[in-house]
């Protein structure tokens, strides 16, 4: 039995904490934030291209570290504990895996080393409207090989270079890669709820497009590339939960009220140790989708769809409650518990929300008990 | 990260599998409780004598207690591998998990030739006397009293909640020797006959039907000075060692899972419903993060590391999981739920024995309040609750 990282990927994990504690603070954060004009920290994305965190999974081959997925999970956490403002899981974890699993040996030996070295920055443009994405309602159509259509909202889509993008062509739904600075692509920024990750609207109209994998097997790819998302958005989310109760713990115990520190008052100590249970809930299943992701598991579908509903649960609940905590302080703007609120939305429907990875987890067990 | 026995954890739990299945049937599905009947007992006393005599009773034990000398790691893996077989072993769970352990620790040469072996073999069970009435959660607010006389110790009070007092020999008991001191400070642990003149074991009827706990009440009960345990005053810590074994004891939830409830639901037609398909994937992410958790402790332990305090989110998680699992499946049978006869229920009606059964889960070994505030305070730091009983002795309190 050895359910746990090891020591140097241990190792890896502190030293990511370091870099990112001293380098990525909130207030770098906020410089993002508070310019609508900036979409990500540029000086946090050049120090992070730097150290091949991109290529981390990328076998050396195509120019990565060779490390493992185990290493990116360890990644994903810290960027998650730092609130990260940059575009890493768009291309490190969509882009990237999309292509290794599905990619060309063409494609891979072309757009694999440019991600590892951030001359390319990848995205997935997969909505086009409220509600599940589903077969059938995709409205973008490929058509000898040129697509029109429109996706929004596109995590980093505005700063992205290339997408992968879900369309609807003759066979039914495809997935393409597209290369975003062409004629046919015209982009908008889009303004939501967490604004230190930029969205776009992406337009289509009749811009070239690569089939990525077969054609009509879009569906099922796109389950692939999530299943293998999910798990690594679901230790970003363990990194920020974290981090919801470290500062819900630490304020417990400096605020004072009626005579003594709040974090006295049962109201207060019942709240954390809930978040601590959801939170150590979200750990384990997180580390067992690490292992399925890592070692290519049969299991890999329902221990993803675990690992993102207990890391989206204990991410909703740690950064409501770590405002709770706060009082009236929570809800002001300087205090950062609004950046963790916000980032939890975001991670929690970037890949299909909690009741559709709900639905694939009762589905996955169906199909094994059947 | 993988989930493979080493090569010597491995050989250990091959040799302990092969043990189980010379000795004892595989579980049943469905078969979740196999205790109250009438033979339990005596199949509990042969299979702890079997198990004692193949060298896997008390495995963490040095040899020289009768134990195996082994690994917690080892113990670890013979408690799952025990546990997929019908084994009754619920009856020695307290006395050797945590009472004898108490006993080596603090008891004389004399105790431990008389009382372990006995313990280990079967022949004797014991029961911890701790819980009173007045004394739930707040346990060292107890009231039973000793007096001294002479060389012995004359005990009257009453104790509450004491599995399987009924069939007990002897038990380990908490009392009161000194009123005047703040309460921690005033108690003292003695080593009790339950066979004894003034002992009175009273079955406790309980909300579900059952009788597994009792009331004890001691009536000028005379113990020897020879039979304390630790100093005069010395009780709560030498209480606090028991309880320590207690987190060491290996035990899961019986009761109904995510499967059960699932494979119920797919007979009745009802898997189907959106809402009751987003409880299950809940009730299915917390089961499987207390199993990882287990695993994560099993990590730590089998590098010789001492675990963390995850595990203290098992009983939370489970025992408001089975009611919530119980509930559903009883309102998914409609009016018909309420019914408890195993002949006409569905699932041998264990949905609703269980459902009878899950208030006393979430309240028996600490109540999920008194946990939270564990987990707070030991583990996030926080500040105690208020005492105001603290730097005051318990004759002023009460």
């Amino acid at each position: 039995m050895n359910f746990d990282f090891s020591d140097d990927q241990k190792f890896l994990r502190d030293e990511a904490r370091k870099f990112l504690e001293a380098q990525c603070t909130t207030a770098h954060v906020r410089e993002v934030l508070d310019d609508d004009s900036k979409s990500h920290n540029e000086g946090v994305w050049k120090q992070i291209v730097e150290m091949g965190w991109l290529g981390a999974a990328i076998p050396e081959e195509y120019g990565g570290l060779g490390l493992g997925m185990l290493e990116l999970c360890v990644i994903a956490e810290e960027l998650g504990r730092a609130l990260a403002p940059v575009p890493f899981g768009s291309s490190a974890y969509f882009f990237a895996e999309a292509l290794k699993i599905a990619g060309s040996e063409d494609q891979k030996s072309q757009l694999l080393p440019k991600v590892a070295d951030g001359s390319l920055i990848g995205c997935i443009a997969v909505s086009e409207g409220p509600g599940e994405i589903k077969a059938g309602n995709i409205a973008t159509r490929l058509k000898d090989g040129s697509i029109t259509g429109k996706k929004i909202p596109v995590t980093d889509g505005d700063i992205a270079t290339h997408a992968i993008v879900l369309v609807k062509d003759g066979s039914g739904e495809s997935l393409v890669i597209v290369d975003l600075n062409q004629n046919g692509v015209s982009r908008e920024p889009v303004k939501t709820l967490e604004p230190t990750r930029s969205h776009a609207t992406i337009s289509f109209d009749g811009a070239s497009a690569e089939l990525l994998g077969e054609a009509g097997n879009g569906m099922a790819l796109l389950d692939q590339i999530n299943d293998r998302a999910a798990v690594l958005i679901a230790f970003e989310q363990l990194g920020g939960a974290s981090r919801c109760l470290e500062m819900a713990n630490a304020y417990a115990k400096e605020r004072v009220a009626f005579g003594r520190a709040i974090g006295g008052n049962q109201a207060i100590k019942h709240k954390l140790a809930d978040m601590y249970v959801k939170n150590e809930v979200a750990r384990s299943n997180a580390y067992y989708g690490a292992w399925a992701l890592s070692s290519d598991a049969a299991e890999l579908p329902e221990a993803a769809a675990a690992a993102r509903v207990a890391a989206s649960e204990a991410y909703w609940f740690a950064s409501k409650e770590n405002i709770q905590t706060h009082g009236g302080m929570g809800f002001t703007w300087e205090v950062d518990c609004h950046l963790f609120y916000r980032r939890a939305k975001l991670l929690a429907v970037q890949a299909g929300s909690p009741a559709v990875w709900k639905e694939k987890l009762v589905s996955a067990l169906e199909a094994k008990n059947d | 990260m993988d989930f493979n026995d080493t090569a010597e954890e491995a050989e250990f739990r091959a040799e302990a599998n092969a043990f189980l299945s010379q000795h004892l049937k595989p579980k049943t599905p469905g078969a979740l409780r196999s205790g109250g009947r009438e033979d339990f007992l005596e199949r509990a006393k042969a299979w702890q004598k079997t198990k004692a005599e193949g060298g896997f009773a008390q495995i963490t034990w040095p040899k020289e207690m009768g134990g195996r000398g082994g690994t917690v790691m080892q113990q670890v893996i013979w408690g799952q591998e025990e546990a997929k077989f019908d084994a009754p072993t619920g009856p020695f769970a307290i006395g050797l998990g945590m009472c004898v352990p108490t006993v080596i620790a603090f008891g004389s040469d004399e105790h431990k030739k008389r009382y372990v072996q006995k313990a280990l073999m079967g022949e004797e069970i014991w029961c911890q006397l701790f819980s009173e009435p007045a004394a739930g959660s707040d346990v060292a607010g107890l009231k039973t009293k000793a007096v001294k006389d002479g060389d012995e110790w004359v005990i009257n009070g009453q104790k509450v909640w004491t599995s399987g007092a009924h069939y007990s020999d002897y038990g380990i008991l908490l009392v009161r020797t000194d009123p005047n001191v703040p309460k921690h400070k005033g108690l003292t642990m003695f080593i009790v006959d339950m066979k004894q003149k003034g002992v009175d074991v009273r079955p406790i009827h309980q909300a579900s039907g059952g009788k597994e706990f009792n009331e004890v009440y001691f009536t000028d009960v005379r113990i020897p000075d020879s039979d304390r345990l630790g100093e005069p005053g010395m009780g709560w810590k030498v209480a606090l060692v028991t309880l320590m074994n207690e987190r060491l004891a290996v035990g899961g939830s019986p009761g109904p899972d995510w499967k059960e409830i699932m494979d119920y639901a797919r007979s009745a037609g009802t898997l189907s419903d959106q809402a009751f398909r987003a409880k299950l994937a809940d009730w299915y992410v917390a089961a499987q993060g207390y199993k990882l958790t287990k695993f994560r402790t099993q990590t730590a332990l089998s590098r010789g590391e001492t675990p963390g305090p995850e595990n203290a989110i098992g009983k939370i998680i489970n025992a408001n999981h089975l009611q919530d699992i119980c509930n559903s499946a009883i309102e998914m049978q409609d009016h018909f739920g309420l019914i408890v006869d195993k002949d006409e229920a569905p699932s041998d009606a264990i949905f609703q024995e269980s459902f009878m059964w899950a208030p006393g889960l979430r309240i028996a070994g600490g109540t999920d309040e008194i946990l939270k505030n564990i987990i707070a305070e030991r583990v996030l730091g926080l500040p105690q609750d208020v005492r105001v009983d603290k730097d005051k002795t318990f004759a002023e309190m009460n």
